[in-house]
């Protein structure tokens, strides 16, 4: 039996390799997919001594081929085929020259995403389709697209941190869609975030948005009732917040913003670590919590998303009418903003408004727990 | 990405431009075959671009349901009254955008019908229900 984690650990291994002796990305990770399958039918169930070093020989004899098959190009590409100088590129850059290019800027989200977990993460096309509940044929066509569309683009010796940044979190928001299909993005994201910080351990964003994802992740256990509902924050069972992860978010936070150079994910981190820190909801430091809102207001200024969290928090800080003010400065038409108005006029005592909001933003939402959880804010307020 | 699904009516929703009014069995063969061939293309279309996720047809007839009571058999109300509206198929897609949903729910009210025209038939858009994010 061959140890799954095995291949998928190699995967972007061979790969760096590749792309390091100067093979293009697209034509390097069709030639992995390629040695991939010839391990699966080889190695009879037993790696061989040395994996890494069978599938690097195996994949640049699949890239070596097809270059020749494509009998135009050899002659304009011969260039490319040169041996490389001897490796002088640590294991861990590859991990950052694959990931800045899956990350690319000139991709979607969602195909970076994609090429991100099949080129880095190792995982299948059917496995990264049932993540995202579309057809395999559908899936691999976004991922052959993306390929497509960095063959026409430049790249940096290392590319943007910020762009990879960028790509992990949203794979790690993307839900625990898993929970229904079996593919755990936030895992994966955690996964792929860690290599990215052991490549870079001077950036303290990459280690803030890590500790970011454990202080988020650690909640997991509490996040669902029996019924796969969501639980929300304040009344969530904090006993099963998972201790370990907290801690070890806590720890990664503080080397982070020992550093001195805070950004917009230590922020956030810090947040969620202050929400982690409470025993209960009740003692939860919210003057400190408004604090990292204004410097997280000071880093992404603009945004309204930040303004908008940050109105709850004013709201526990200086009172729900305080809060309200802040959200009805903003745009009617923002995501979430009736349901924190809702939230901040049940607090103020004005309850018939509060059960209005809460049912024209379960009207508005395109999240189906939260459409459920507001529906029966909405019910609740209405009764008595 | 977010997923849509783009409905087709065989009738009701807000009334039909001209070129929509004439029932399929008013077509030339021909018509009727280029209006097949236009949705086949715009589904390989939708897989090149990575978007599809599915596409069914409906036949006209049907019944409504009802649970009536235990030990009772199901209600029955059917077929379909000429008043009620009535599915004729869909799209599931999943794309960047909005915009891009109604661009491709655009393009698909352009089929063509009778005479060749574009039919301009409305084509009816809704969002999926989505996962929750996990940042809280």
């Amino acid at each position: 039996m061959i140890d799954d984690h095995l291949l998928r650990d190699l995967t972007p291994q061979v790969l760096g390799v590749l792309v390091r002796r100067g093979a293009d990305f697209a034509a390097a990770e069709d030639a992995v997919q390629d040695a991939l399958a010839e391990a699966v039918r080889h190695w009879n169930g037993e790696a061989p001594d040395e994996p890494k070093a069978w599938l690097v020989t195996v994949a640049w004899r699949k890239f070596l081929d097809a270059r020749r098959s494509a009998s135009a190009r050899v002659m304009r590409e011969v260039a490319a085929h040169r041996e490389p100088p001897p490796g002088h590129a640590e294991q861990s850059d590859d991990t950052l020259l694959l990931l800045s290019r899956c990350c690319h800027p000139a991709l979607s989200p969602a195909s970076a995403i994609a090429l991100t977990l099949r080129a880095v993460g190792g995982l299948t096309t059917a496995e990264i389709a049932r993540a995202f509940l579309v057809p395999e044929s559908t899936m691999a066509q976004r991922i052959s697209r993306a390929k497509r569309t960095l063959a026409g683009e430049r790249f940096e010796r290392l590319g943007d941190v910020r762009a990879v940044l960028r790509v992990l979190y949203l794979m790690f928001d993307q839900g625990f869609a898993g929970d229904r299909t079996g593919g755990d993005l936030s895992t994966e994201a955690i996964r792929l975030t860690r290599q990215l910080v052991a490549s870079v351990p001077q950036d303290p964003e990459a280690a803030g948005l890590l500790a970011l994802m454990l202080l988020h992740h650690a909640r997991r256990p509490a996040r669902r009732d029996a019924s796969g509902q969501i639980v929300p924050l304040a009344e969530q069972d904090r006993s099963l917040w998972d201790e370990a992860k907290i801690a070890e978010g806590v720890d990664l936070l503080q080397l982070a913003l020992a550093m001195d150079r805070v950004g917009e994910y230590q922020a956030q981190a810090a947040i969620a670590a202050l929400h982690d820190d409470a025993a209960s909801a009740d003692e939860t430091d919210w003057p400190q919590i408004l604090e990292w809102y204004d410097e997280l207001e000071r880093i992404t200024p603009g945004s309204p998303v930040v303004a908008l969290n940050r109105a709850v928090a004013v709201g526990h800080v200086d009172g729900p009418l305080a809060g309200l003010r802040l959200v009805e400065a903003l745009d009617p038409g923002l995501p979430r903003r009736d349901a924190v108005a809702a939230y901040l006029h049940e607090q103020a005592g004005n309850r018939a408004e509060a059960a209005r909001l809460y049912k024209a933003a379960a009207q508005a939402t395109v999240i189906e727990a939260e459409h459920t959880h507001l529906l029966k804010q909405a019910a609740r307020l209405s009764r008595d | 990405m977010a997923k849509y699904l783009l409905l087709k009516h065989y009738r009701g929703g807000p009334k039909q431009h001209a070129n929509a009014e004439a029932p399929m069995e008013d077509w030339a063969p021909a018509e009727i075959t280029a209006h097949i061939q236009f949705m086949g293309d715009m589904i390989e279309d939708l897989k090149e671009r990575g978007e599809f996720v599915d596409a069914q047809a409906l036949a006209p007839q049907g019944d409504f349901v009802r649970y009536d009571g235990d030990g009772r058999p199901p209600v029955t109300d059917g077929p379909f009254a000429e008043t009620k509206d009535l599915i004729a198929g869909w799209m599931v897609i999943d794309v960047d955008s909005r915009e891009r949903a109604y661009e491709a729910a655009a393009h698909l009210s352009s089929a063509p019908g009778k005479d060749s025209l574009p039919l301009h038939e409305w084509i009816e858009v809704r969002p999926f229900l989505n996962e929750a994010p996990t940042v809280e």
